[in-house]
């Protein structure tokens, strides 16, 4: 199925905002400027890209604790997002929940996960929700590798398939889980594998790729809104950086970095576009221009907001 | 010769060492424990000495690591299993209160069920919501667990020792502001019983009671308010189950006066129990209410200026004291 030219610039665009905005999160974190822990996801652009790619506004996602491209993909508003991670009244969450739990209602993002693997039925719960409402919406439920050896993966892919939820669980297996490797936490090779203990599909695929991304993502929100149920992607990706800002991750070969830094997903994507003329090299700068100056506009911002008041601290806990 | 200063978190690490070797029985097990040290630093050099056999990385199973544990403990094993935090205990709250603390007694007493689970806890490090949380109070309920929460590298290291060698299942909580704090600890062999409070300072005009991370910045307070000529006496329970409760009796009949100290959410906090206790066993001595500081009914933010007001620090502390005095 072709892509119509412009859905591609999109792409590239959306790959490119979330690489400037989590360089700059890495930065200001590294100066002092965002308190707690953020895991950003430089490295798995695509994923988050080709997959959110498919959804409209009200179609939901659920997202991890390295959720910021999820974010962005699905329309997230950057200035909310960076004030967020300054813990500053004006951000998502009014300060309080940092990048961990942002969520965004408003576009369907459902939230984030301090707990790994927590998202697994909440998603379903949404897919569930959509199901006895009698939409057409689907949910895309983002997690790691490593989330998929926690109990509720298989509780929640087990009941979102008997129930034929519209649900796509969408594994970012970046082959680490802080510093355990999928060779020592799986026998299998494949998590996708697991689709067969479900009776789904289980479908593996290049994350490093956008539009092999898009593709079997495509077709797995065509199945969910067909009512044939879930369908368990596996994306074959890599994280660049430690597993959070501070972690030198130095239990990682220096080799396999290597492997994967020459498969950047950013770059694989540019020389796809402009071989095929899709993508001129101005379209480049201005793109990269414009991430910038928006990641720019953000971090200001957020810098120019103020904290949350003292007498803010006890609101919210109960509606 | 000037005594040996390490920090909590090898404290931790020499404990477990120390017990390893002395007890082949013994093995552990965690998220990110053996290559890298634990996610804390506080299992590091374990993988080295004891090898893939005795110290394992495991997927992440919260739920898994703690069943294992109870299996291999009522097939005679010792095991010494990490959860990375207590917020997380929630996951394998069945395996907890449901097998682990209940197996020795419906079972009718046969199998001893020697498992210790260590998890940093509390917050103070700016990490909100799901990563600041502790859960004492949850514990403490559950008859036949044992529930161990050292505020001193000396203690973590001893009173870890002594619920290694225990034969019931022991929570061992270890405060996570505390890793890096450094305090004296002998080379050689001791453990801290478990069930001993310690009296940190003594003092004639009131009782402090605190455990965990607040506990070294309770002593800085009682320094303060030793300054303004008010002499109180602080007693760390270190374990909350069992409780040492005639050491804090023993304190406030001499000062007739308690404050109650923790991190916890005041509301049902394990601070509740002691002051219930005190005045069932020295309700005569009281010359003032109880009081007791904790965090208030909410969430920990993520923001740091919330933290400080959600956590309670020694202001609040000394405030307590200058209510009653
Ligand atoms: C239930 C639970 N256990 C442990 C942790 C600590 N932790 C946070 S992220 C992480 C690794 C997650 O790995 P994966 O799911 O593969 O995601 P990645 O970080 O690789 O994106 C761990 C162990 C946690 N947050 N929640």
């Amino acid at each position: 199925m072709p892509v119509a030219k412009e859905k591609l610039l999109d792409l590239y665009r959306t790959m490119v905002r979330i690489r400037r905005f989590e360089e700059r999160v890495s930065e200001e974190f590294a100066a002092g400027n965002i308190p707690g822990s953020v895991h950003v996801y430089i490295g798995e652009e695509a994923v988050a890209t080709g997959a959110i790619a498919h959804l409209r506004k009200d179609d939901y996602i659920m997202s991890t604790h390295r959720g910021h491209g999820h974010l962005v993909a699905k329309g997230g508003k950057m200035n909310l997002m960076m004030a967020e991670l300054f813990a500053k009244q004006t951000g998502y969450c009014l300060g309080k929940g940092g990048s961990m739990h942002i969520a965004d209602l408003d576009i369907g993002m459902l939230g984030a996960a301090g707990i790994v693997g927590s998202g697994i039925p909440i998603a379903t719960g949404a897919g569930l929700s959509a199901r006895i409402r009698g939409t057409d919406q689907v949910t895309i439920c983002f997690f790691g590798d490593g989330a998929s050896n926690i109990g509720r993966f298989h509780e929640g892919i087990n009941m979102a398939s008997i129930w034929k939820l519209p649900v796509i669980f969408l594994c970012e297996n970046n082959l680490w889980a802080v510093s355990v490797p999928t060779s020592t936490s799986l026998a299998i090779q494949d998590i996708a594998d697991r689709g067969v203990a479900y009776g789904i599909p289980g479908v593996v695929v290049d994350g490093q790729d956008v539009m092999a991304v898009y593709e079997a993502v495509g077709e797995a929100v065509t199945r969910a809104k067909k009512g044939e149920g879930p369908t368990l992607v596996e994306a074959k990706t890599y994280r660049y950086r430690g597993h959070f800002e501070g972690d030198a991750g130095t239990y990682r070969p220096r080799e396999e970095i290597e492997k994967w830094l020459a498969r950047d997903p950013i770059n694989i994507f540019r020389e796809q576009l402009t071989k095929t003329q899709m993508l001129t090299e101005k379209q480049v700068a201005e793109i990269d221009k414009e991430a910038l100056e928006e990641v720019a506009k953000a971090v200001q911002f957020a810098k120019e907001s103020p904290f949350p008041k003292p007498e803010e601290t006890l609101d919210n806990v109960y509606a | 010769m000037a005594e040996r200063q390490i920090a909590f978190r090898e404290a931790i690490a020499e404990a477990i060492k120390e017990e390893m070797t002395r007890d082949e029985k013994t093995f552990a097990m965690g998220e990110d424990m053996a290559v890298i040290g634990g996610a804390f630093g506080a299992t590091k050099g374990l993988l080295e000495e004891f090898g893939e056999e005795r110290v394992m990385d495991t997927p992440i199973s919260e739920t898994a690591i703690v069943g294992f544990a109870l299996g291999a403990a009522i097939a005679g094993m010792r095991p010494i299993v990490e959860i990375m935090r207590c917020d997380w205990m929630t996951i394998c709250m069945d395996e907890i209160v449901n097998q682990t603390a209940k197996m020795r007694y419906f079972t009718g007493g046969r199998p001893q069920i020697a498992v210790v689970i260590r998890t940093a806890t509390e917050g103070g490090i700016g990490l909100g919501a799901q990563h600041s949380q502790s859960f004492e109070a949850w514990f403490t309920h559950v008859p036949g667990l044992k529930v161990v929460m050292p505020s001193t590298p000396y203690d973590a290291k001893g009173l870890l020792k002594a619920a290694i060698r225990d034969h019931n299942p022991v929570i061992f909580m270890e405060p996570q502001i505390l890793y890096g704090a450094s305090g004296p600890v002998p080379a050689e062999d001791y453990v801290v019983p478990l069930g001993k409070a310690d009296v940190k300072r003594e003092g004639k005009d009131i009782t402090i009671v605190a455990w965990g991370g607040i506990t070294p910045r309770v002593m800085n307070a009682a320094q303060t308010l030793a300054d303004e000529g008010i002499d109180a006496e602080v007693i760390d329970p270190r374990t909350l189950r069992p409780l040492d409760i005639e050491t804090i009796v023993a304190s406030v009949k001499k000062t007739s006066k308690a404050v109650i100290a923790h991190e916890a959410n005041k509301t049902s906090g394990f601070g509740a129990e002691v002051a219930a206790q005190i005045q069932e066993l020295a309700f005569d001595y009281l010359d003032a209410p109880i009081q007791r500081v904790g965090a208030p009914d909410v969430l920990v933010p993520i923001n740091r200026n919330l933290e400080r007001i959600v956590l309670p620090g020694p202001e609040r502390v000394i405030e307590a004291v200058k209510a009653i005095l």
